[in-house]
């Protein structure tokens, strides 16, 4: 993977003449670098990661891991369902996977009930879903790489040879 | 008792008072902003960690062979003919230590007799001297401030008398960081072995090299039976803490000096040893990921460095620079008790590596990218107090 991108998906933040010093290119060339990247669809969109379980006063969210066995169509395999699934927005992610089932969700909603109520008048109604699993997700450990607690506190002596 | 005369009057004269002083005002103060620590920001790879878990778990917590576990000394011997093309015995020309602090504290009291002569390049590490002394030796500097850093084989040439037994070269250097390419190698050998020198190589930051491939000096035409090769675990994986070293060297020196590791260390902790071989089986891209990581602040820090005012030279590998602080008109100690109370960062004062260093700060860039930040703006600002109050 290009350095660039690299340095991005560690911080998002990082401004190219950053980059630039870093890589001894010109900031230009970063700047021009990364608009190609974004024009190309390489890199989608800067999002922060926010650990929520912290945040106790906005509306808390439940997620939900959700598997869905579906009847492939003709020509299109499981790509013109799988459209119809995830442009809900309470579909955060979903993945065509092998095994036992073929997709699978992660759809988030304010409470149990927003999500039930998805899964019984939403998904399972559907024409080609021939059956759904639905997992409750009690707790996040970490998520994309980033574990999910505070920063520990430096452990190493602030001087040394 | 009057206690101060209890003390060995070689140990009273050890380390400059100065800078011990101001290491405990930097323990002392809380929110700095380091770029004085000499280890690097990362956390030793889970993977490691988990087989030092393990091998407690399993009931790992014996003595080793006094030189080692021989799977370790197995794996520290594949791995340098794998790096280096070396070929070093297991049995008998490897011995692990306790970091390289150890091995070269054994090299030493195993080599020198009264009066004996070691060469050392200066800026260097801050126990060679002490140490060589220590052991009854002569620490002799050779200066190489003029050189960008490097040792050049005519100075060496000149320092030799008939009472140097040996060299200490440290490459990548702490704390300047430069190193050295082969060719520039060979030509030191060349000199060490007109003159039949032994050469104590520190190459603990021998993978964190930037520019070009790292040359071992064994693995020079002609050298492997005049050099003692020194490395270890702290800084390629990150596992200061874990003291795990070793060295590599003729049978002979090696033996002798497991006489004195086995009286006064007997073997390094099993633990460690353990997490030790782990890192040399499964280790390796984490090694690389973390030096491209150094890679990039290295060029950050040094162009920083430089446009805010600070004279720096563009080091090759480990992660320190030493930059020049002449043209602020301050000494190095002044200069880092100043920046350390007005802006809360700290540098390691020249001094603490050299007397003749008092225009020198040591920087580590074993920090993070954003602590880097800051702290070069805290430096920039510190900088224009100082030429606007002149």
């Amino acid at each position: 993977m290009d350095e660039i991108l690299e340095i991005l998906e560690k911080d998002a933040r990082t401004v190219p003449e950053d980059i630039a010093k870093i890589l001894k290119k010109k900031t230009q060339n970063i700047s021009a670098a990364i608009k190609k990247y974004e024009k190309e669809g390489v890199i989608l969109r800067y999002k922060t990661v926010i650990n929520k379980e912290l945040i106790r006063d906005t509306d808390s969210s439940v997620r939900a891991l959700i598997e869905v066995n579906i009847t492939p169509q003709k020509d299109v395999g499981f790509d013109r369902i799988a459209e119809r699934i995830y442009s809900f927005p309470e579909v955060t992610s979903c993945y065509l996977i092998s095994g036992t089932y073929d997709l699978l969700l992660i759809v988030e909603g304010k409470d149990l009930h927003t999500v039930s109520r998805f899964v019984s008048e939403k998904l399972s109604p559907m024409e080609n879903v021939k059956g759904t699993v639905t997992h409750f997700l009690l707790k996040k450990y970490k998520e994309d790489g980033v574990v999910l607690k505070l920063k520990e506190e430096n452990k190493r002596i602030a001087i040394s040879y | 008792m009057k206690m101060k005369s209890i003390i060995s009057k070689k140990v009273e004269q050890m380390q400059p008072s100065g800078i011990r002083a101001f290491f405990d005002l930097v323990l002392g103060m809380k929110d700095v902003i380091s770029l004085g620590v000499g280890e690097p920001d990362f956390v030793t790879p889970w993977q490691i960690r988990e087989a030092g878990i393990y091998s407690l778990e399993q009931g790992f917590t014996s003595y080793t062979s006094n030189k080692g576990l021989y799977k370790l000394r197995l794996g520290i011997s594949r791995y340098l003919k794998n790096k280096y093309g070396l070929e070093y015995c297991p049995d008998e020309e490897i011995l692990i230590t306790v970091g390289v602090s150890e091995g070269m504290d054994l090299a030493l009291r195993a080599l020198i007799n009264p009066g004996d002569k070691i060469l050392i390049p200066a800026p260097s590490y801050v126990s060679y001297g002490p140490i060589t002394e220590l052991a009854g030796g002569e620490a002799v500097c050779i200066d190489t401030r003029e050189d960008g850093f490097k040792l050049m084989p005519e100075k060496l040439n000149k320092a030799i008398d008939k009472k140097v037994k040996a060299i200490i070269l440290n490459y990548p250097n702490n704390p300047t960081g430069v190193s050295y390419t082969k060719n520039e190698l060979e030509r030191i050998n060349k000199v060490l072995l007109k003159h039949n020198l032994l050469c104590i190589s520190d190459e603990i930051y021998g993978d964190l090299t930037y520019d070009y491939e790292h040359t071992s000096f064994p693995s020079l035409p002609n050298a492997k039976n005049h050099t003692l090769y020194l490395n270890g675990f702290s800084k390629s994986y990150a596992m200061t803490g874990w003291r795990v070293g070793f060295v590599c060297g003729p049978r002979e020196i090696i033996s002798a000096m497991t006489k004195i590791h086995q009286y006064t260390i007997m073997c390094v902790p099993i633990t460690s040893q353990m997490a030790a071989c782990e890192a040399l089986q499964t280790g390796r891209a984490q090694v690389e990921e973390m030096k491209r990581e150094y890679k990039r602040r290295r060029e950050f820090i040094v162009d920083k460095l430089n446009s805010i005012g600070l004279d720096c030279h563009r080091p090759e590998g480990a992660f320190y620079v030493l930059p020049s602080i002449k043209r602020t008109g301050l000494g190095a100690l002044d200069f880092a008790q100043k920046l350390l109370k007005e802006e809360k960062v700290a540098v390691v004062p020249g001094t603490a590596f050299g007397s003749n260093l008092n225009d020198y700060v040591r920087m580590s860039y074993a920090t993070n990218f954003d602590n880097l930040k800051e702290g070069m703006n805290r430096i920039d600002n510190f900088l224009k107090r100082i030429r606007r109050n002149r």
